[in-house]
């Protein structure tokens, strides 16, 4: 009997495979049918704090329009009773999704300022998350801010979040740091229970036609995969908090790459959105497969198997893999 | 039992108590009455139960007719129903309120007293609507105040039942209707307390039900018709003690006894004024003051004014009265007094005549009319009453708050006479509509009324303007009952919370000697006095203000506000005027804030909270100097060029004296000069728009959707630039055919509202630096001089010549005059472009009949017009006639100018002979279709004119009345969604379907956007609206396809911001097409809750979901054996929710009720594809000759 377990923040998971955080699994159906195809854990859609700050500003913004000053218009929309313009609603999704499914469910949370992380934070906890995933999406475009000060706000948050918290707390960062290892320590000493590798940055697109930069985001392709293994490889071993992997995960094998770099859980949503939540099975059925054809016995037993500290030849994660790829791709390619 | 005390206004108060003792409510918008029938959609949509604990059930209907008619219906099935209305809205009820009454049936219509438009409409109160309702059988009972309006509201309730008489419970629109005052709200257990169940009983099985049938509604025939109609006397002669039997229980149970005549003053009074209304507030608080000072002075408050009780009447006066004046809220001309007046004199003739009058000599009885159209009345006219009345030989049917120079009906009056309590805090706050100044005062009435014992009152004043709109607060707050029902001229707090308004107007005219004055300023307290105006800073050291000033912009800035400064301004004030404690009130103002704003979010609340802490910091005491240092005073109100009737008039409307303008300066018609907005210069724009010639294409775009006219080009003889200014812009004409001309886009700086519509159409951008467009917005005071000076020479510049210009194409639409400029609509505003296109097109030959809304208040508001003149002296003709027959306005315009068309075209034939054949063939064959064909048939008149100037003949005379006629003329009927879908949609269809050459252009907002938003059938799915609080859930009525169905007529939808090019060719087709067409542009609007910067963009997208799609259905291409129809969109390329979801009115569906909003999302959805389906089929229908390939 192969051992599919594995453990993250502190939580023992009947597998690896864990559903990120997107729009998904803002249906309760669909969290339903993520536990029924297989998922260990789901992380919910995100609470974003700027979003609820955006709507509410909006809102006031437009109800608020052109009032109080025609004698015939004093207002141009009748008061409703409430908005949900809170977290309340999240909050309430969170509770549902805890009593629709047995898995564990992690809280995610993107948001800008110290007060908001910590209250919703709290609020999230309260709800009954099994844990909390911070999103810090923190992109500096200032010129006199330093690596280091960008880094202290990370740790500072989290720090902040850590201290109000009982729960563990995972936190997703971007792969946009000049030294990742050393940012990653800082985050571990902050008290991160995990670090969850990447976040998907919105890239802005230019349309040409009309000189504008327009919204982009597009579906996590494999091949975004391997720039994840290569710092989880790194990672591993350096930091006490857990890894897992996210973005570009998208059959089995990814899962088992995922695994053999150091991570404790690999998370899927772009294949999901592809191929359907049913998806999650056959990712499982192939991860199984591969697991009997090379009689692995467990996961945990392949957990950091190709990472930096335990591959022949650790300089294959450093600078001059980059040169070797390139060549044997060409090599490759000229052969056809 | 403890009542609450609250602070509510007028409207509320009776809507609270009508929705509690009823069950069915048909309600219209129609100002001032709209906020009675929002309340109650709002509490019946949040399940709020009446005193019999089912919530009542409301439904918007599609005219006051309508409502009256629905409500007939529901009385006579047995229901207990009411509606709320006024003026012209409860005239469309008098037929139903003589059923109604005839049928001795129970309801009580709560109104809030509207002037009826005569030679203009008027929004204000007075007492011409209720009047109108005399001969009906209505009982009329008449408010006083905020609080006698929610006891009335009862008391009518319960009389009604009582008597069975239908009732008019009114109150003065706005006066009372809308002032916000602190008042004991009525318990559930009063109200019913009050109402009797057997009478409800009794109201039920008068019901019509065919579990015991019977019939009510007959005809009936000479023979007994008027027996029958006697039937009801008894009802009418029961009544007054019913009623007074009614007040004296709601006196047991509530604690205040009215009665149906009260009497104050002096008990042995020889003078007594008669009146009834929000007036008998302010002669109360005269006739306290002058009885303190020993005056025998008396008012008679007229409670029940139908059936009128002589008995109660007589009884309620003094026996000493020597002299009694009726003062009436209405007017009507050529009767011999108005209603109060007449009933006075029989009365009195009456009750001497058969010894029931107390009086052993009849007192004199003058009258006179007072108050209209809200119409300050204040203590200081009635004083001048008593003076007159004081005469040996006072003057009757007099005038009092205005000076008659023409029939010298005024009575004077010494302005100066006050009767303001000194314990009273009376404050005056000036500022913008989009400041927050009315809210954050609204809010201060609340703290103020609600956390201590003081009494408070508000009024504000709004402007006609919807963009760069001022209002002034009146705030009065202290110990004692406050009965002043007029504006505050003796202030002792004036803010000004825009810095700009003291070169506008004279902010201080109010103040009192030691006064406080606080002034949002960008200089601080060191520098600001040499940035006031001269007469600003004599008031200030004369009368020794306390002068305060506060950066409020910089404070709210900081805080997140934007630029809401409301909460930082409130702060100061409550800092300043000491009326609670400071941390007190900081508290309160905190705690009104989460309330106001607590629905809206955590941030919104934390923004504000911010701005409260960081006021105080930022207020500072000027220390006032001893002489005045400024070189500069207030500006005029219109340029010194302006005709003499504009400045002398108009001038003075603009800065706020119109009331002091006498009878003899107005239009004894209603007849008022065009083109005059241009006169207005209001400066309003804190960014225009600034081109850069290098860059553009000269597409013509920015002229096209510009709301106000504002922007505009012409090509010129380069020999013209000889005397421009030195920064005036041109560019080589980028015509083939004007190649050797020059090109110039020019702002008009001082009229633009900064709306930025023209920089966002703006197609092209700079190759190196995106962002600059060939329209770029930048700060408009660096710019107002020089561009002022570049816009008065490019006035002087010829407009170019229309006969060589394709007028098929937008690039050359932008070359043509606007005839319509400069309109008071919102910045932004999704409907002028289309009226100004129209002006541009036809003007110079257009008539125009507009509904009653938006377009008839920016279009024909005073002080000005925005519908302009040629330099030849032509220009659309307009007017407004009603709300609800604008179709068939326009169609007697029609008729009118094709009848004497007819007739020019005898006359010519007749007289063919003296003026020769040649002549006359070329004007009665003229071909009109071109602008050149135009011209020359306008030249043939001119020389028809001539020739018959020689002529001395009668035949001769009338034909040169009506040579004009012989020029085609384009009849337009303008309005919004609310008349051609609602209210005036049997009208139109009738138009339609006349065959006649009219042309509707309806610019559907798909709201009635004028009264604030309220549902109409052009009100798409899904979309939030008043009157469908939970997002409307059935859709949107397809009044194209309607029209389309008569076969015979032009049928356009068009969306300019989608496609200009459509929109111009739909404008050109209707016009050319001889037979009724009608136009559907969609216009966006601020009721659609975004910023209208997005205007075009948001117009884009609801064609490209295939929400809007565009057509033309042109039955001219029928006669060709074409198919008709043309589907001028392509297939919904954008999801549906990509479109809703960027306006408010959605969003807030989404957000309330997220599962609703799905739900009609998907059914909105279902619609747009029906929708296309049938159109793409449609324009594939095979016609003879004309097939088109199904695809």
């Amino acid at each position: 009997m192969i051992d599919l377990t594995t453990k993250y923040l502190g939580m023992k998971l009947k597998n690896p495979l864990v559903v990120s955080a997107s729009p998904l699994s803002e249906d309760l159906g669909n969290i339903r049918r993520m536990e029924d195809s297989g998922a260990a854990a789901v992380v919910l859609t995100s609470l974003f704090e700027e979003q609820i700050h955006v709507e509410s500003a909006t809102l006031d913004k437009f109800l608020q329009q052109g009032t109080e000053s025609f004698a015939e218009s004093l207002t141009y929309f009748p008061d409703l009773t409430g908005y949900n313009l809170g977290p309340a609603g999240y909050l309430e999704h969170l509770r549902r999704a805890k009593q629709a499914v047995s898995i564990p469910i992690i809280g995610s949370l993107n948001g800008g300022s110290t007060g908001g992380w910590i209250d919703y934070a709290k609020k999230i906890q309260d709800a009954g998350a099994d844990a909390l995933e911070l999103n810090i999406y923190f992109i500096p475009t200032d010129a006199e801010m330093s690596g280091a000060e960008v880094e202290q706000v990370y740790a500072d948050l989290l720090s902040a979040v850590k201290a109000s918290l009982r729960i563990p707390v995972a936190v997703k960062i971007g792969a946009y740091f000049s030294s990742l290892p050393n940012a990653a320590r800082r985050l571990d000493q902050a008290g991160a229970d995990a670090l969850v590798l990447f976040n998907r940055f919105y890239q802005p697109d230019f349309d040409l036609e009309n000189l504008e930069v327009v919204p982009n985001l597009i579906l996590s392709t494999p091949h975004e995969l391997l720039l994840r293994l290569n710092w989880v490889a790194v990672l591993y071993g350096k930091i006490r908090a857990d890894l897992a992997v996210t973005g570009g995960v998208h059959t089995g094998l990814d899962v088992l790459k995922s695994m053999m770099a150091g991570a404790r859980v690999a998370m899927m949503t772009s294949a999901l959105l592809k191929n359907g939540i049913g998806h999650l099975a056959t990712v499982r059925a192939e991860l199984l497969k591969w697991m009997e054809e090379h009689e692995y016995e467990s996961i945990q037993q392949m957990q950091g198997s190709m990472s930096q500290r335990a591959v022949a030849d650790p300089s294959a994660f450093q600078r001059a893999n980059y040169v070797k790829v390139l060549s044997s791709y060409s090599l490759k390619a000229g052969t056809r | 039992m403890t009542r609450s005390k609250v602070t509510i206004d007028g409207n509320e108060a009776a809507g609270y108590v009508a929705y509690r003792v009823n069950e069915v409510i048909a309600i219209y918008p129609i100002t001032p009455s709209s906020p009675m029938g929002e309340w109650a959609d709002q509490w019946s949509a949040e399940g709020v139960p009446n005193i019999w604990g089912t919530v009542p059930h409301v439904i918007e209907m599609q005219s006051e007719g309508g409502a009256s008619g629905a409500l007939h219906g529901a009385l006579q099935a047995g229901s207990l129903g009411t509606t709320f209305t006024a003026s012209q809205g409860l005239l469309l009820m008098i037929p139903n309120l003589f059923k109604i009454a005839g049928e001795l049936t129970a309801t009580v219509l709560h109104v809030s007293a509207r002037t009826v438009a005569t030679h203009a409409l008027s929004i204000f109160g007075d007492h011409s609507d209720v009047m109108a309702t005399r001969s009906t059988g209505v009982a009329l009972l008449a408010s006083n105040s905020v609080q006698e309006v929610m006891d009335f509201a009862l008391i009518a309730q319960a009389a009604t039942l009582a008597t069975r008489v239908p009732f008019i419970h009114f109150f003065d629109g706005f006066r009372t209707s809308h002032e916000v005052g602190k008042v004991e709200q009525l318990t559930d257990d009063d109200l019913r307390a009050l109402i009797d169940p057997g009478l409800v009983e009794a109201h039920r099985k008068r019901a019509l039900s065919p579990d015991h049938p019977f019939i009510r509604g007959t005809a009936q025939n000479p023979d007994v018709f008027f027996q029958a109609r006697e039937t009801v006397n008894p009802f009418y002669l029961a009544a007054p003690d019913l009623v007074q039997k009614v007040m004296d229980k709601f006196a047991s149970v509530v604690g205040r006894q009215y009665h149906l005549f009260d009497y104050l003053g002096a008990p042995d009074a020889e003078r007594v004024i008669v009146i009834m209304g929000s007036g008998a507030e302010a002669a109360q608080e005269a006739v306290e003051y002058l009885t303190a000072r020993g005056e025998k002075v008396g008012v008679l408050k007229v409670r029940l004014y139908r059936p009128f009780s002589v008995e109660h009447f007589l009884a309620s006066l003094p026996k000493t009265v020597k002299t009694l004046a009726t003062l009436d809220r209405t007017k009507e001309p050529g009767s011999t007094g108005e209603p109060l007046y007449i009933d006075l004199v029989t009365v009195l003739s009456e009750g001497m005549a058969s010894g029931k009058a107390p009086f052993k000599t009849a007192p004199r009885v003058i009258g006179g009319r007072y108050g209209l159209s809200s119409k300050e009345f204040s203590p200081a006219m009635v004083k001048g009453v008593f003076d007159e009345m004081a005469k040996p030989s006072p003057r009757n049917h007099f005038t009092s708050g205005i000076v008659d120079d023409v029939t010298h009906t005024s009575v004077e009056y010494d302005p100066s006479f006050s009767t303001e309590d000194p314990k009273t805090v009376r404050a005056i706050f000036y500022g913008l509509g989009s400041d927050g100044t009315v809210g954050a005062n609204k809010n201060s009435i609340k703290i103020i009324g609600e956390d201590t014992d003081n009494y408070a009152q508000g009024y504000f004043v709004y402007d006609s303007k919807k963009a760069g709109s001022v209002t002034i607060s009146h705030l009065r707050f202290g110990p004692k009952p406050i009965h002043s029902t007029y504006l505050i001229t003796h202030a002792n707090f004036v803010a000004c919370h825009q810095f700009n308004f003291l070169e506008q107007r004279d902010v201080l005219k109010a103040a009192v000697p030691g006064a406080t004055f606080l002034l949002n300023s960008p200089y601080g307290p060191e520098e600001v006095w040499d940035h006031i105006p001269r007469s600003t800073q004599e008031q200030i050291i004369k009368k020794k203000l306390h002068f305060y000033v506060i950066d409020g912009y910089a404070v709210a800035a900081e805080a997140g506000m934007g630029r809401r400064i409301n909460t930082v301004m409130q702060t100061c004030f409550f800092a300043i005027s000491g009326i609670l404690p400071r941390d007190e009130a900081i508290s309160a103002i905190k705690h009104a804030i989460e309330k106001t704003y607590g629905k809206r979010g955590e941030k919104v609340v934390q923004k504000n909270y911010a701005a409260v802490d960081a006021s105080l910091d930022h207020l500072h005491e000027v220390k006032v100097p001893a002489k005045v240092t400024s070189g500069f005073d207030l500006r005029p109100p219109v340029p010194a060029q302006a005709p003499e009737f504009v400045r002398k008039v108009l001038g003075k409307i603009i800065e706020g004296e119109g009331d002091a303008l006498p009878v003899s300066a107005l239009p004894n018609d209603g007849t008022f000069p065009s083109a005059t907005a241009q006169w207005e210069k209001r400066n309003i724009a804190l960014e225009i728009p600034v081109w850069d010639e290098v860059l553009c294409i000269q597409c013509g775009k920015c002229v096209l959707v510009c709301p106000h006219a504002v922007i505009r080009a012409k090509i010129f003889d380069p020999a013209q630039l000889e005397k421009a200014p030195p920064t005036f812009k041109s560019a080589a004409a980028r015509w083939k055919e004007f190649k050797d001309l020059k090109y110039t886009l020019q702002v008009a700086p001082e009229d633009c509202t900064g709306c930025a519509l023209c920089a966002e159409i703006c197609p092209v951008k700079s190759k190196s630096e995106a962002k600059h467009k060939a329209i770029n917005m930048e700060p408009q005071m660096p710019l107002r001089e020089a561009e002022g000076e570049n816009w008065n020479f490019f006035l002087r510049i010829p407009e170019a010549d229309r006969r060589t210009l394709s007028l098929g194409q937008v690039k050359d639409v932008q070359l043509l005059q606007p005839l319509f400029e400069f309109s008071g609509a919102c910045a932004g505003c999704g409907e002028t472009p289309y009226i100004k296109l129209m002006s541009q097109l036809f003007g110079d030959r257009a008539l125009i009949g507009n509904a009653t809304g938006c377009s008839s208040i920016y279009g024909g508001n005073l002080p000005t017009t925005p519908y302009a003149i040629n330099h030849e002296g032509r220009g659309p003709a307009w007017s407004n006639s009603l709300f609800e027959d604008n179709a068939e306005f326009a169609l007697g315009m029609r008729l009118a100018v094709d009848q004497q068309a007819q007739y020019a075209r005898e006359l010519v034939q007749r007289l063919a002979p003296p003026l020769g054949d040649e002549l006359a063939q070329g004007l009665l064959n003229a071909e009109q279709s071109t602008e050149a064909g135009i011209r020359e048939q306008r030249e043939r008149v001119a020389a028809l004119k001539a020739k018959l100037a020689g002529l001395k003949t009668l035949e001769a005379r009338d034909l040169t009345n009506v040579a004009d006629t012989l020029i085609r003329k384009s009849v337009w009927a303008i309005g919004g969604d609310g008349w051609a879908y609602d209210i005036g949609y049997g009208g139109l269809d009738h138009v339609l379907a006349s065959g006649r050459n009219v042309n509707v252009l309806v610019l559907d907002t798909e709201v009635y956007s004028n009264t604030g938003g309220q549902m109409s059938k052009a009100t798409p799915r899904g979309a939030v609206a008043k009157f469908a609080a939970g997002g409307k859930p059935r859709p949107k009525k397809d009044l194209g396809l309607m029209a389309m169905s008569y076969g015979n007529v032009y049928v356009a939808q068009v969306a300019m911001g989608s496609s200009d090019m459509q929109t111009l060719k739909a404008f050109l087709e209707a016009n050319a097409y001889d037979g009724p067409s009608i136009i559907i542009a969609y216009s966006h609007c601020i009721a659609h809750g975004y910023d209208l910067v997005h205007g075009c963009d948001q117009q884009k997208a609801a064609v490209q979901s295939g929400y809007w799609p565009l057509y033309r259905y042109n039955p001219d291409l029928a006669k060709l054996g074409k198919n008709p129809f043309q589907l001028d969109s392509r297939p919904p390329s954008l999801p549906l929710e990509k479109y809703i979801y960027n306006e408010t009115r959605y969003t807030m569906l989404a957000h309330s009720d997220p599962e609703a909003a799905k739900h009609l999302l998907k059914l909105a959805e279902e619609d747009v594809r029906d929708r296309w389906r049938l159109y793409t089929n449609m324009a594939a229908m095979p016609m003879n000759g004309g097939a088109k390939e199904v695809k």
